[in-house]
């Protein structure tokens, strides 16, 4: 079967061309429907609770998705005639935002003031209003007694001031909406900025958020897949020193990533931030296949044989060890669809697919170009013979040192594992080169951070809010949600209530109380609703039925730690003084908060089952339970070990991390395969001892391993630099897990078999098939 | 025969007097709500009972019992009165309103908690009443000056064959770019209004159902069903016992007597 392929790919090198090309180009065709999904909620897969919970809080008060202008005047401060009225004109034009619908800002802010029996309600910068001293100083003095704009929308100082923006996408076509969003926000913030030189005007909030995920992705695939081919085309032409190979493998590499991801398209997928580093990933992946096609054929050539047969001999021995790692490492990324997050069951099955696809490619498409173009080697010395041969020398004759070794070493490096701290800070989510985290630093620095929790409060009854009981304890929370450390601000109905009291007698601040009485409150907040304008209503805090009510926090960023801690806390709060009412706590943050953990416990059953269904190929192709088991140490070792260094080197463990376990089993496999296929064959076929058989193992894969290690690790270490750092978290760590596994399979497994494996071998019958050939 | 007849009449009517009769499309409109107001003119004043059932996006309800008087007004807005039922703790407020075509309203409220009548000074057409998604200006009058026209097109609807019409707000407070009414073209009823907001997208639709008419003359729904496109929220506003012409004068619509209005 194989050598009917053979035979054709090798007789009809243009038919085999033409054939992948047209194949190529119809899966390729498929990515015109690839397009990126801006929207924070696809990391979350629709059974989360955490998004159920936050979606039913969303349709009962308004949502939550804002743009946030931070205006920062050049003089420092806001309270000039000139910066109110502009802040005035932007909160007039933000209402021309796609989609909003509601804006605040300290311009339209909703004073209201008593006059005898007359209750006014305005902007607190209204038109034509006259902007003397004592006028601006009045403004000041709003701003600063009022618990609603302190420290959210103004600063205490003066000098920044937001206009922020609630956005509600229909959710129709996510791809095109956020974009439309920002395209108008950008316009709107160049506008300005251009018309008063030295004002500053930096763009954060959730929708900014969603955008710098496609963003900072698209720009990532722009410069890191350009590079990665660039080490890669280096890495051949120096250490294979061929241009025809180093040529074909990128054709080989290019086809596999353009089929992926056109398959992706055409099975419906969207791209995401963790999805989007799937070429990146296909391309690292693929190179492996190449080089030891083309390593064996070159040494055959070497030896004086002819293209053709050396072309057919090095396919029919790679054959077996090709297919069998890419379809672990396959495996190792379809272990990942175990993931509670869609956007890394995407990246698994597009790198999977792709893997498979390499594979393919490389023993039809990569024969048929080395067929069709010229190659000649040049007789060179075999100069790394020495180089593996003094390591296996080392390794057989320190054995008994490097085996005790090595096993404290690596159980060192696991010990640190469990100390990882879970972390998901979607804002650290990107490096402070995206725009996005440099305003919301700063929005952090000067007002408030982005980490915000919704705690929704229901009373159990109709209108039940209005309640004196139940008024008396939400302010009571709501003072002590404000002294806690972390709190920034918080938004809660009973300021309004407070301040509504006073109005209604005359603006007697021994009235900024809670009303006593349940009609009093009741009719208060009648008069108040009745009162404002467009968008500026309390659906945002009340429900429908007045039955429930929603507290915003709004904290300095936290981790997930400290906010899952936060929402303990609130929780006990509600249990010890008003067990009476059913809390909620929800909002995107804690939502990150706790998908890590989610997708760490979900992963570890993909783990599990990669783990067994990668060690019975490896007992199939060994032909060996015992060494099977043997190989189970350095493939689980490295990404435990990996996790440890971690520790020592961030020790913080998001999203981007839990799923690199599972990812990289399926690579560090392949040098284990590779090691103990030849380690066996010298056993079984060459009547060879452990000590002997490891020297030999040493001699036929030390290099091979080695330049593949070498690519791989640069492959990943490339996509480490992403500025999206879920991304650039998983490809340092697969870097790491990587280089471990092959310090792993040189200096640990090697005197693990001389140790364990002193038995003579029982010589297999004839059947000498084994991966190695 | 007759047919053929009114055919050449109506060819010969549209060849010579085609100069006069080529309205422009804002002429038009503007005839179409003359119309509108002239047939509903002369109710003189009226009362009845409004259930409202709000709604959002995750189903949950609320239901508020309100009673409304009117008084109808020459040349300005009208003046109504409103007496909240439920929720139970706002029963015995009433809200006072005299509405103007191009300014703000004049409002009081009675808050029977305080014991006082409070006057609301605000621009607040635009805002929902009683949390609803109907606006002030939503329910206030129908007045020919609050807005410009523009006549866009025949269609058929509920009522038969309508007229569609665009009404662009004259009032800079107003929440709306434009409105889109459907007006049947045997009754002048209006059928279906679209809501464009201040960005000029689809914000609102509200449907008219259940015509009666009243003193053979004045046509009222009973249901007025208002969708809120952008966040999933609806109200219905369910009408009742309607009563024209029940002796209703200035004294009762009296910032003075709201306290005792019943």
């Amino acid at each position: 079967m194989k050598e009917k392929l053979f035979a054709v790919v090798l007789r009809h090198p243009v038919l085999i061309l033409l054939a992948c090309l047209v194949l190529t180009v119809l899966a390729t065709v498929g990515g015109k429907n690839l397009v990126f999904k801006s929207d924070y909620r696809v990391f979350f897969s629709e059974e989360n609770p955490q998004l159920v919970a936050y979606e039913s809080i969303q349709n009962i008060f308004n949502k939550s998705d804002n743009v946030a202008f931070i205006v920062i005047p050049a003089d420092g401060d806001i309270y000039t005639p000139e910066h109110l009225q502009l802040l005035r004109q932007i909160t007039t034009d933000a209402w021309q935002i796609p989609y909003s619908t509601r804006v605040d800002s300290i311009a339209n802010y909703q004073h209201t003031w008593a006059e005898e029996d007359d209750m006014i309600v305005e902007d607190l910068v209204s038109e034509g209003q006259p902007l003397d001293p004592s006028a601006l100083d009045r403004i000041r003095e709003i701003v600063n007694t009022e618990p609603i704009l302190l420290n959210k929308i103004a600063s205490v100082k003066g000098q920044v001031s937001l206009v922020n923006v609630t956005v509600q996408m229909p959710m129709i076509d996510p791809v095109a909406e956020v974009p439309e969003v920002v395209a108008r926000v950008r316009e709107i913030q160049q506008k300005y900025m251009a018309e008063n030189p030295g004002l500053e005007i930096k763009l954060s909030g959730i929708v900014m958020m969603n955008n710098s995920f496609a963003e900072s992705a698209l720009k990532d695939n722009a410069t890191l897949i350009p590079i990665m081919f660039g080490v890669v085309v280096l890495t051949m032409l120096v250490l294979l020193r061929t241009f025809s190979g180093t040529f074909s493998t990128v054709i080989i590499i290019a086809a596999s990533i353009a089929a992926a991801m056109g398959l992706a398209g055409w099975s419906g997928m969207f791209l995401t931030g963790p999805s989007a580093s799937a070429p990146t990933m296909i391309l690292t992946l693929a190179v492996a296949d190449c080089i030891h096609i083309l390593s064996t054929m070159f040494y055959e050539m070497r030896r004086g044989i002819a293209k053709r047969d050396a072309l057919l001999d090095s396919l029919r021995i790679n054959f077996q060890p090709v297919m069998l790692t890419s379809v672990t490492t396959a495996i190792g990324f379809l272990s990942m669809n175990f993931s509670d997050s869609p956007p890394f069951r995407d990246l698994g099955n597009i790198v999977a697919v792709g893997v498979m696809l390499a594979f393919l490619f490389s023993i039809t498409l990569f024969p048929a170009l080395l067929m069709v173009l010229p190659v000649r080697v040049r007789k060179t010395r075999e100069e790394d013979r020495d180089w593996t041969r003094s390591l296996a020398a080392f390794v057989t004759s320190k054995r008994r040192i490097l085996l005790p070794g090595m096993s404290v070493f690596m159980l060192l490096l696991i010990a640190f594992l469990p100390m990882n701290q879970l972390n998901d800070d979607f804002v650290k989510y990107f490096d402070t080169s995206v725009p996005f985290r440099q305003a919301t630093d700063y929005m952090q620095d000067n007002l408030s951070g982005m980490t915000m929790m919704e705690i929704s409060i229901d009373s159990g009854e109709s209108s039940g809010i209005n309640d004196p009981a139940f008024l008396k304890k939400l302010g009571v929370f709501s003072d002590w949600l404000r002294s806690q450390p972390e709190t920034d601000h918080v938004s809660t109905l009973t300021d309004t209530l407070r301040r509504l009291n006073k109005n209604m007698h005359g603006d007697d601040q021994s009235y900024y109380r809670l009303p006593e009485d349940r009609e009093l409150s009741a009719q208060y907040l009648l008069l108040y609703e009745m009162s404002l304008p467009y968008g500026l209503d309390l659906n945002n805090q009340l429900n429908v039925d007045k039955s429930s009510v929603r507290v915003v926090g709004t904290f300095k960023n936290l981790t997930s730690n400290e906010l899952v801690s936060l929402e303990e806390r609130v929780q006990n709060w509600f249990a010890r003084n008003a067990p009476e009412y059913q809390v909620q706590t929800t909002g995107p943050n804690l939502m990150f908060a706790h998908i890590s953990q989610r997708n760490i416990k979900s992963m570890l059953s993909g783990i599990a089952l990669a783990l067994v269904l990668i060690s019975l190929l490896l007992g199939f192709a060994l032909r060996s339970v015992r060494f099977g088991l043997i190989s189970l140490l350095p493939n689980l070792a490295p990404a435990a070990m990996g996790f440890g260094l971690w520790y020592l080197i961030d020790g913080q463990v998001g999203l981007g991390l839990s799923v690199v376990a599972g990812m990289t089993l399926g690579i560090v496999v392949d040098d284990t395969v590779h090691f103990l296929s030849k380690y066996l064959y010298a056993r079984r076929h060459r009547d060879a001892d452990s000590v002997a058989a490891v020297q030999y193992a040493f001699g036929s894969v030390g290099r091979a391993l080695w330049i593949t290690t070498f690519v791989l690790v640069c492959g990943f270490m490339v996509l480490a630099q992403s500025s999206f750092k879920l991304n650039a978290d998983m490809g340092f760590l697969t870097a790491l897990t990587i280089l471990i596994a092959l310090v792993v399979d040189f200096l640990f497994l090697p005197p693990l078999l001389m140790v364990f494996d002193k038995t003579k071998i029982e010589t297999p019958a004839t059947t000498s098939q084994g991966v190695e050939r | 025969m007759n047919l053929t007849k009114s055919f050449y009449l109506l060819l010969s009517l549209t060849i010579f007097s085609g100069p006069v009769l080529a309205q422009t499309p804002e002429e038009r409109g503007l005839e179409i709500a003359r119309e509108v107001k002239q047939r509903d003119f002369g109710w003189a004043d009226m009362q009845a009972e409004m259930l409202m059932v709000l709604r959002n996006k995750q189903g949950e309800e609320s239901v508020r019992e309100i009673r409304i008087k009117s008084l109808e007004q020459e040349g300005d807005g009208d003046k109504s009165l409103t007496i909240f039922d439920k929720p139970l703790d706002v029963k015995g407020t009433a809200f006072l309103s005299f509405s103007h075509p191009l300014e703000a309203d004049d409002q009081w409220l009675y808050l029977p908690a305080l014991k006082r009548v409070k006057r609301i000074s605000s621009r607040n057409k635009s805002g929902p009443f009683m949390g609803s998604e109907f606006a002030y200006e939503d329910l206030s009058s129908f007045e020919i000056e609050k807005y410009s026209y523009k006549y866009i097109r025949d269609e058929s609807c509920e009522g038969g064959t309508c007229f569609v019409v665009e009404q662009y707000p004259v009032d800079k407070d107003s929440g709306y770019t434009r409105r889109v009414a459907w007006i049947d073209q045997d009754q002048y009823r209006v059928w279906k209004v679209e809501f464009y907001d201040r960005k000029n997208s689809l914000l609102k639709t509200l449907n008219f159902k259940g015509y009666q008419q009243y003193l053979d003359k004045y046509w009222r729904a009973d249901l007025q069903q208002m969708i809120n496109h952008q966040t999933g929220k609806s109200t219905d506003l369910k009408w009742s016992g309607y009563q024209f012409r029940v002796g209703l004068n200035d004294s009762d619509f009296n910032k003075n007597t709201l306290k005792r209005a019943r």
